[in-house]
């Protein structure tokens, strides 16, 4: 099908024909063309954010808890570089969102015209692919095949940059179609491969599976063959930070998060295991800690789409290129024709081995009737919002290693969480594009002061739309966790790690047309959390909790697994000058 | 048979070893790439070379299929094994990449490099630039009366050799093109 229109009209038609129904967005005056097309028609609703980073955040909650494309339009120079963060953000944690960005007229392009930026030189490396559209013919399948990238293969950001003469001219409209393009990644993963994988499992002794992101990002399909595949071995199995949900939490086989701020079950069975499945996760440095002392025992098997991450960093002894789904389908059907087959007795003392590693309580801490542990206050949200339908993201810091560790998820896309590049400012406008994909679920936002306060504009967002997302923030004054590493690394010299400014947050959420709570008292916070559930209507939650808590277990850095530190008893001079030039 | 008209490595799959060695030993690979020929996609090679901090020590590209838009883009790099099957997989990861082939691996491969030299002087030392020229099948391009421009093409190393006996007889400028480079056989 094609039709005669303009660039502008064009932008609007591939979104709806690509089933888009909410694009994050600001104005301005390269996009100008596109938002009076916007204007002009009801399919698709624009939601008008208060800063372009946290357009691209929200398009990332709302992708991550849909499973669909996030889209953000935004306008030329600064629009686009407010981008970056955002983009940057998505490529780490492979997050499929669309950006469309307005440029100046293609004959001002090299100009250094009013708001011109270089937006596909800039975005190159913070991008999977972006395209500069020059011909009004070549804007829809562009869009098109841009959709198709972002969600092809390992998913990631893709930019579609657009100058206003393109967006004012017409020309022919084409419709999606099967992608001729030549970008087709493998799903399969090699046969010969997973039978080799299936034998190890066979007569592993000490197995653990290790999962991440990939599982969410192959959809729900392969969480469902991960569950089934779990609890018919039995092996015991943890996950990354960016795959949480993908397992149940209250699964028997669940060991809990690993690496640096994960559960000693979890790490020790990493150290100790003679088969590690690694199943979409990409042995992130936070999950490793001092390489050549990572699991020095075991056979490591590696799916992954992306052929990049296979022996990155640690060689796989079997490495799997494939999708996480096509790949779990492939394994459960060979080892079952093979006669579901395990060592059920070794594997049996295994799981009484990790029984006696989990006796060690590695999450208990010492309670307080005075001030409000930050760990008490998570614990007291997960009993309180367990089960209803509830969607947590987080800012990044402390706080975001407690949520992780004392928050327990049922579902896949139920956890959005900046993993890899650690944006302090994601959780807030990701709970709004959460909250916009799902109206009437409870999105929390589990954030620190600080995080919290490099996005709170999108606090604007909330009110504007109605968004009953509750604001929880642990607020111990302190950038927490930079605060940690100094008391830890630098001998408690608390380099710039607090604010002695901070804002009123019950008069700030006021101020912005919210419901403002404070709560600084642990025999209040029940009946706190439950003013906030209770409050159709966003809310800022200000959780004062004790000032000067560590997280705890924490493997420090230039550490293998098996050094984990349990508490403050083990802090003494446990970082050597090796681990205290990592990050 | 791919649109290189490369045949396909030793692994059955893919150019990429899955089951590299990890080891110390720095390895010269050359490596060609078949990339869409769009605004940037040398960019894309580059910055990625230079985002992850690998070595590129020659690199040429050129439109080789004028109709299907194609270019082909050759990569002199340095490495460890680990390093190399990295580099191979990162650019098998850009959309616009269509072919990695390793012909350090899938070889044996020719590889030809051009250059032009300047050399300027008189007498004696003229007359032996000129006999050496002949020696190594360079040619003369542009001559005065006290200076010539030689066109040499060969091996890397040839190019080396050739450059470093004009040095003593006057090189004041040297050209070259990078490393072009096609397996042997059919």
């Amino acid at each position: 099908m094609t039709r005669e229109m303009t660039g502008a009209k064009m932008v609007v038609q591939a979104l709806k024909d690509q089933g888009v129904d909410t694009v994050f967005g600001y104005p301005g005056g390269a996009v100008l063309p596109i938002y009076d097309e916007v204007f002009l028609q009801n399919d698709i609703r624009h939601i008008l954010v208060r800063h372009e980073q946290g357009a691209v955040h929200a398009a990332e909650g709302y992708a991550r808890s849909t499973g669909k494309p996030g889209v953000a339009l935004v306008t030329s120079g600064p629009g686009a570089t407010n981008a970056v963060t955002g983009l940057t953000d998505a490529l780490m944690d492979s997050i499929p969102i669309i950006v469309l960005t307005g440029q100046v007229p293609t004959f001002m392009i090299g100009s250094d015209a009013f708001q011109e930026a270089d937006t596909v030189g800039i975005t190159r490396a913070c991008t999977k692919h972006n395209w500069l559209v020059k011909d009004t013919d070549r804007l829809a399948s562009t869009i098109h095949e841009a959709f198709h990238v972002a969600t092809s293969g390992r998913p990631g950001p893709v930019l579609i940059d657009i100058p206003k003469d393109v967006q004012f001219a017409t020309g022919e409209y084409r419709g999606p179609k099967p992608s001729a393009s030549h970008y087709q990644p493998r799903v399969k993963g090699d046969l010969e491969e997973i039978t080799e994988l299936v034998a190890a499992m066979e007569t592993a002794k000490n197995p653990v599976f290790y999962t991440g992101g990939g599982v969410i990002n192959s959809g729900p399909a392969a969480s469902q063959l991960l569950r089934e595949l779990v609890d018919a071995t039995g092996f015991p199995i943890t996950s990354t930070l960016m795959g949480l949900g993908a397992y149940p939490a209250s699964g028997k086989n669940w060991l809990g998060m690993l690496g640096m701020h994960g559960l000693y079950e979890a790490n020790m069975a990493m150290h100790d295991c003679d088969l590690m499945i690694n199943i979409g996760a990409r042995f992130d440095d936070r999950i490793t800690g001092r390489v050549d002392a990572f699991s020095p025992n075991s056979i490591k098997a590696h799916i992954d789409i992306d052929p990049s991450s296979i022996n990155k960093v640690i060689k796989a002894d079997i490495p799997i290129v494939g999708d996480v789904a096509h790949v779990l389908e492939d394994i459960l059907k060979i080892w079952k024709s093979r006669g579901r087959k395990t060592d059920a007795a070794n594997v049996k003392k295994w799981q009484a081995q990790i029984a006696d590693w989990r006796k060690v309580n590695c999450l208990a801490y010492t309670a307080s009737e005075t001030s409000i542990k930050p760990q008490y206050a998570l614990e007291r949200l997960e009993a309180l919002t367990k089960d209803r339908n509830r969607y947590i993201t987080t800012e990044v810091g402390q706080h975001q290693m407690w949520a992780a560790q004392f928050l327990g998820f049922e579902a896949p896309n139920r956890w959005m969480t900046s993993g890899g590049l650690g944006t302090m400012g994601y959780g807030t406008p990701a709970s709004i594009g959460v909250q916009i994909a799902h109206p009437d679920a409870l999105v929390i936002n589990v954030a620190g002061e600080a995080s919290w306060l490099m996005n709170m504009q999108e606090m604007g967002t909330a009110v504007q739309y109605r968004l009953p997302v509750k604001q929880f923030i642990l607020n111990n004054e302190r950038l927490g966790m930079v605060r940690q590493w100094q008391e830890l690394l630098h001998g408690e010299r608390y380099s710039h790690s607090w604010s002695e400014a901070l804002p009123d947050f019950v008069k700030l959420a006021e101020a912005f047309g919210a419901k403002g709570i404070l709560c600084k008292d642990p025999r209040d916070l029940d009946d706190a959390i439950m003013e906030m559930l209770e409050y159709d209507g966003p809310v800022i939650f200000d959780c004062l909790v004790e000032k000067h808590e560590n997280c705890f277990p924490m493997i420090p850095s230039g550490k293998a697994h098996n050094e984990m530190l349990l508490g403050e008893a083990d802090t003494q001079g446990v970082i050597q000058a090796g681990g205290a030039v990592l990050v | 048979m791919s649109a290189l008209h490369i045949k396909q490595g030793s692994t059955s799959h893919s150019a990429y070893n899955l089951r590299p060695t990890f080891s110390d030993v720095q390895e010269r690979h050359t490596i060609a790439l078949l990339v869409e020929n769009e605004p940037g996609v040398l960019a894309r090679v580059i910055g990625l070379f230079s985002g992850r901090g690998y070595n590129i020590e020659s690199l040429t590209v050129a439109e080789v299929d004028h109709t299907g838009h194609l270019s082909r883009i050759t990569i002199v790099t340095t490495g460890t094994p680990q390093v190399i099957e990295q580099i191979k997989a990162q650019l098998g990861r850009i959309v616009p990449v269509h072919e990695v082939h390793d012909l350090t691996v899938e070889g044996p491969s020719v590889e030809r490099e051009l250059a032009m030299l300047k050399v300027v002087g008189e007498g004696d030392k003229r007359v032996e630039a000129l006999r050496l020229a002949d020696i190594f099948r360079a040619n003369v391009v542009d001559s005065t009366l006290n200076s010539f421009v030689f066109e040499i093409t060969g091996a890397p190393e040839k190019i080396d050799a050739f450059a470093d006996l004009m040095r003593p007889l006057g090189l004041v400028e040297i050209a070259r093109t990078g490393v072009a480079a096609l397996l042997r056989g059919d």
